[in-house]
């Protein structure tokens, strides 16, 4: 057992130390983050120059093979230079969903000459991806997705409406999960493909989320065509598909997006108990909080190391790592609430310029709720843990046997 | 960067595993709850020794195999998934770490070959009535040679032959080694929530007693033993809480209720679920914690704190749910699950409640950030 570097990953960890310290600045505070200062527009601006400089530099998809324009090293080189880029202001989250979910699968199962067409520019951040799996009737349960492909020719005509599509409004292109077949049981029916956003009959709506923000859209599709060479997969075969898309989507999430137990040991020294003399951070109740966070945040972090170790030794990431979620959601809406609630009737402000760290708080507050639902809902993924990774026997379905258009359905 | 116990140090938690499967487990445990007259099992005790695990991390110049704390840690996790109903936490994490730790060249040589053979069980005394101990509210005096005070309660204080004890000198405190089989001792065996393992009450009227290291540095020296203990015992709670995880597991697969098996419900596998997220978070901060005492770092004190709340806080919610799990035969005398919700309020409590180590964690990270 080693926390040290070896020479080689010192030797990494002080070129990405170098490249970083040319191309970003160094955060002043744990919470500085430009896209607070920035426009929408320019923060993604940024973000592409950064992107680019990083996979021109070799930093981007250091885990992924060569021939895909990666590094193909260990996983432990991603967590290195994670570490180090952390410390620094660098505009981040734009290309997780594509570079973190979709491309990957799209080199697991789509032809040599569509991946050289997609996984470069893509790992540049030349083009931006989303995930369209969820519909109305279709989030925890997704394999019940009803947006409809047809076979005409060489193409697919795609029918049908997706919902809550991060980044969809944005994106160049996304993988699409739709119903080939409805007269067989509802995973044996699904087919999945690429889909280029801006295609006639594609048409993406924003959504405004109770957080106020509008990161996720919904995507209507109406004899939107798709060429068959975009298909990913053998036709019928796309719950296949998307399950490789889910297992690397809880390797990509599962980080805490906002303050974590550092801002709020930091806000609880300079501001006043509510219910004693002296600040917060003397506060017995407060201080006995605050440790369980600390254990928490840093089990969680280190759980991480010990899957890139098992990674690193050729093992596959498995469902365990649904557990990040459901420890960083609960604790990402615990740190708010007791931010906001430790200020008495103060706390209520969210006027960045009155508000405790910029208003960040009660950013964190208000997108928890989001975080415990988007990727697998808390209830979800407990159901992975007992299922996956403890054995135990499957929830009783009332969809077996049952052809896709024979299921009831409600709201 | 290497996150993992190697590959020997698995094969010898294999082996211990499979030692204690045979040779240890809830029957051995059980003959000590029902035997009020005996505080530990001898016959396990005298293998354990055979085997050279008292003495796993003692160096080999004293009669040790001189492996290192990881094997230790190894070892302890074992240990806590069988429950083992021996003083080996007493002797091994606080008593011979106190040792190696302040004791002299004659102190070590005199008695650290004794315990990696068994020969010399040892304990580790602070406590001295309900609610936190500081330096000023030790009543128990070390002058001119000789222990004056109680000590209550003192894990395996009843079976012991060495204890290590924290004493007042002069305006100070000191760390004391102290013959318990003299005179000057008097031992009251006391009824605990857990009579797996034996606990006393001591009363030193007099005793002959030497100092374990320099006068007035006993206070910092066993917050160092705890330290080093607490990473440690974190091991044999989540191995405690791995163990409930898989009763409760086993159960859940086996019994039927509304013709399904009850882990097919969802109020039992998220139940489950969250067990193995505790054990998870409570293992990788122990692996943590193990890291830096094998390593003696910088970031012991830390993590050592981060190891003990985790695992003492994983060790009760797996123990009361692997009883809930049970339904009603948990409940029951005759199922073990109750042997673990003993030993996990017993661990939790032995070095420092964990509401006493959250404070410390804090404190520690208040002491990092200064500096
Ligand atoms: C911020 C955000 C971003 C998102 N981004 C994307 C995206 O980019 N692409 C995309 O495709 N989707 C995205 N989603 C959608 C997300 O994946 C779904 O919302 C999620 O899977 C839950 O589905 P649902 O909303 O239909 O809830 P439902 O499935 O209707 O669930 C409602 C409630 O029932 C519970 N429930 C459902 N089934 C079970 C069960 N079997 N056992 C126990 N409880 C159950 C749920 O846990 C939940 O509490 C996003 C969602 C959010 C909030």
């Amino acid at each position: 057992m080693d926390f040290n570097d070896t020479p080689e990953e010192a030797k990494f960890r002080a070129e990405a130390r170098a490249f970083l310290e040319a191309n970003c600045k160094p955060k002043q505070a744990e919470n500085d983050r430009m896209s607070r200062s920035l426009k929408p527009e320019e923060y993604m601006k940024a973000a592409k120059v950064y992107q680019k400089k990083k996979a021109e530099a070799g930093f981007a998809g250091i885990t992924w093979a060569k021939e895909q324009g990666g590094r193909g090293l260990p996983p432990i080189y991603s967590v290195i230079f994670n570490q180090e880029e952390a410390k620094f202001d660098a505009p981040s989250g734009v290309f997780s969903i594509g570079l973190g979910m979709c491309v990957p699968t799209v080199i697991a199962f789509a032809s040599d000459e569509i991946k050289n067409r997609y996984v470069a520019k893509s790992l540049q951040g030349e083009e931006i991806w989303c995930q369209l799996f969820s519909e109305p009737g279709a989030g925890s349960d997704v394999a019940a997705s009803k947006t409809k492909a047809v076979r005409d020719g060489d193409d697919w005509i795609v029918n049908g409406q997706k919902v809550w599509t991060t980044g969809a409004h944005f994106s160049d292109f996304g993988i699409v999960l739709a119903r080939t077949n409805p007269d067989v049981e509802k995973h044996k029916g699904l087919t999945m493909f690429i889909v280029d956003m801006k295609a006639p009959g594609v048409e993406v709506r924003p959504i405004h989320q109770m957080s106020g923000g509008r990161d996720f859209n919904e995507v209507y599709f109406t004899d939107v065509r798709i060429k068959d060479s975009h298909r990913l997969g053998e036709t019928g075969m796309g719950w296949n598909v998307a399950l490789v898309t889910l297992m690397n989507e809880r390797l990509a999430v599962g980080g805490s997006y906002g303050p974590d137990y550092k801002e709020i040991f930091e806000f609880a020294r300079g501001i006043n108990s509510p219910t004693s003399d002296g600040p917060l951070i003397k506060n017995e109740a407060f201080r006995q909080k605050l440790a369980d966070w600390i254990v928490r945040a840093e089990g969680y972090k280190l759980t991480k190391f010990r899957t890139m170790t098992a990674l690193s030794k050729g093992q596959m990431p498995g469902p365990e790592n649904a557990i990040g979620k459901v420890i960083n959601a609960n604790q990402m809406m615990d740190i708010g609430n007791t931010a906001i609630e430790a200020q008495d009737h103060y706390g209520i402000i969210n006027d960045p310029e009155l508000a405790a760290l910029e208003g960040a708080f009660h950013q964190s507050y208000m997108f928890a709720p989001g975080l415990r639902i988007a990727g697998g809902t808390d209830e979800i993924l407990k159901n992975i843990i007992a299922e996956r990774v403890l054995g135990l026997p499957q929830d009783q379905r009332a969809d077996k046997g049952i052809a896709f258009k024979d299921l009831p359905t409600g709201r | 960067m290497n996150f993992d116990f190697s590959d020997d140090q698995k094969s010898l938690k294999d082996q211990a595993r499979k030692f204690l499967s045979e040779k240890a487990g809830a029957k051995v445990t059980r003959g000590v709850l029902d035997n009020a007259a005996v505080s530990f099992d001898e016959t396990l005790w005298r293998s354990v020794a055979e085997m050279g695990w008292l003495g796993a991390a003692i160096p080999e110049e004293h009669g040790g195999l001189g492996l290192g704390r990881l094997e230790l840690c190894v070892l302890a996790e074992e240990l806590g998934r069988a429950a083992a109903p021996i003083p080996f936490s007493s002797t091994v994490y606080l008593f011979a770490e106190a040792l190696m730790l302040a004791g002299s060249d004659a102190q070590k040589a005199a008695h650290l070959p004794k315990v990696a053979a068994g020969d010399t069980i040892g304990c580790f005394a602070t406590s001295e009535g309900p609610g936190l101990a500081t330096p000023s509210s030790i009543e128990t005096t070390f002058s001119g040679g000789v222990l004056n005070g109680v000590k209550i309660p003192v894990t395996d204080g009843d079976c012991a032959h060495y204890a290590v004890v924290t004493a007042k000198e002069g305006a100070g405190v000191s760390l004391v080694l102290v013959d318990l089989t003299q005179a000057g001792v008097t031992r009251t065996t006391l009824k605990t929530l857990d009579p797996t393992r034996g606990h006393a009450k001591l009363e030193f009227k007099n005793a002959k007693a030497e100092r374990l290291g320099a006068a007035g540095q006993g206070w910092e020296l066993a917050e160092a033993v705890l330290d080093r203990a607490a990473v440690l015992i974190a091991f044999e709670q989540v191995g405690g809480s791995q163990a409930c995880m898989e009763m409760a597991l086993d159960y859940a697969k086996s019994r039927y209720a509304f013709s399904r098996p009850i882990g097919s419900f969802q109020a039992i596998k998220h139940k489950l679920a969250d067990m193995y997220v505790a054990i998870e978070v409570a293992r990788s901060n122990a692996y943590y914690g193990a890291w830096a005492l094998s390593t003696e770092a910088a970031e012991l004190p830390f993590a050592a704190a981060a190891s003990r709340v985790a695992a003492s806080d994983a060790y009760y919610l797996c123990s009361k749910e692997n009883i809930q799990t049970h339904g009603g035969m948990g409940f029951t005398w005759e199922v073990d699950c109750h042997l673990f919700f003993r030993r996990a309020k017993l661990l939790a409590v032995q070095a420092g409640a964990p509401a006493v180590w959250k404070e410390k964690l804090v404190k520690r990270l208040e002491q990092k950030n200064a500096a």
